[in-house]
């Protein structure tokens, strides 16, 4: 039990430095990352809390919150390659079009 | 043990650093001119709300949380962004102080709705007094899932369940229709010139 609650409090700290970085990092892939991170610390914290609490029946649905969170990331990444490849495909796509 | 009192378990103070956090980002996205900044941290305002629900019990909506806060709203909002600029413009003061005093109004209307609802855990609650009841009886029997929530959403009300899951999917289909998630990945030009093939744009 002590144990479950001192892993719950580093969580909570590494929690907040991967929030220090979203606020503050200056480029889009900190941001990014932090975000990530977070997401991890949260899954990790979902599973402490079941066995803070004595009852751990949530760890499928901790497991679950961890394909989400990298299924979000992916997503992600994916517009800004999208986002960058439409910048440097946008003109010959539409000339091939007109 | 009257109803202020708090025991300081390890949880309380999970709960007090789980909600000091999600305050801070909230203030961190209010103050936040960047978009992409903005919608970030959005999606660990959820994350952060999705810990919390996990911390009061409450697995179902939790998961519908960290799917559709923090995973689909992200990326729609993404898509949203890349519609518009990537900062957000300068506020025209003036406005601000009726948006205040709306927010101030609704939620002191709120605060002061609290006061008529039962006690934490009160058995003669409505939630308590008619079906649940029921529901906590019988689901172990009937239902062999730990979460009473669970089988209550997924089993007892299935159908309802379905037809939400189809409302949601629609909705969802229509929003990446108004995005033009398409034309936001350099595969087709929206254009208002020449209709040619006749079809809804």
């Amino acid at each position: 039990m002590s144990m479950f609650a001192v892993a719950t409090a580093g969580i909570i700290a590494a929690m907040t430095l991967a929030l220090v970085r979203a606020f503050a990092g200056p480029s889009l892939y900190d941001r990014v990352l932090a975000g990530n991170s977070f997401g991890t610390k949260t899954v990790i914290l979902i599973g402490l809390m079941g066995f803070l609490t004595g009852r751990p029946d949530f760890l499928d649905i901790a497991l679950l919150y961890a394909l989400i969170n990298f299924a979000a990331t992916i997503a992600i990444l994916r517009f800004f390659s999208y986002r960058q490849s439409s910048k440097t495909r946008a003109k010959p796509m539409s000339e091939g079009e007109a | 043990m009257s109803a202020f009192e708090v025991e300081l378990t390890p949880i309380v103070f999970l709960d007090l650093s789980l909600l000091t956090m999600l305050i801070l980002v909230a203030f961190a996205m209010l103050r936040s001119r960047h978009l992409f900044a903005v919608v970030m941290l959005s999606g660990i305002y959820s994350l952060l709300s999705a810990a919390f629900f996990v911390s009061l019990d409450a697995v179902d909506v939790a998961f519908t949380e960290a799917a559709v806060g923090a995973g689909v709203s992200t990326v729609l909002m993404l898509a949203g962004m890349l519609l518009t600029a990537r900062r957000e413009k300068p506020k025209t003061p003036g406005r601000a102080p009726v948006a205040l005093a709306v927010v101030f109004v609704t939620g002191a209307a709120l605060a002061y709705a609290t006061i008529d609802m039962p006690a934490f855990g009160d058995p003669d609650a409505p939630a308590n007094s008619y079906v649940g009841q029921q529901y906590v009886d019988e689901t172990p029997n009937d239902i062999a899932v730990p979460n009473i929530v669970t089988a209550v959403l997924a089993s007892y009300r299935g159908f309802d369940t379905m037809g939400e899951t189809m409302v949601i999917f629609t909705a969802g289909v229509a929003v990446m229709l108004l995005l033009g998630l398409g034309s936001a990945r350099g595969g087709r030009e929206v254009s208002d010139a020449e209709p040619e093939d006749g079809e809804a744009k």
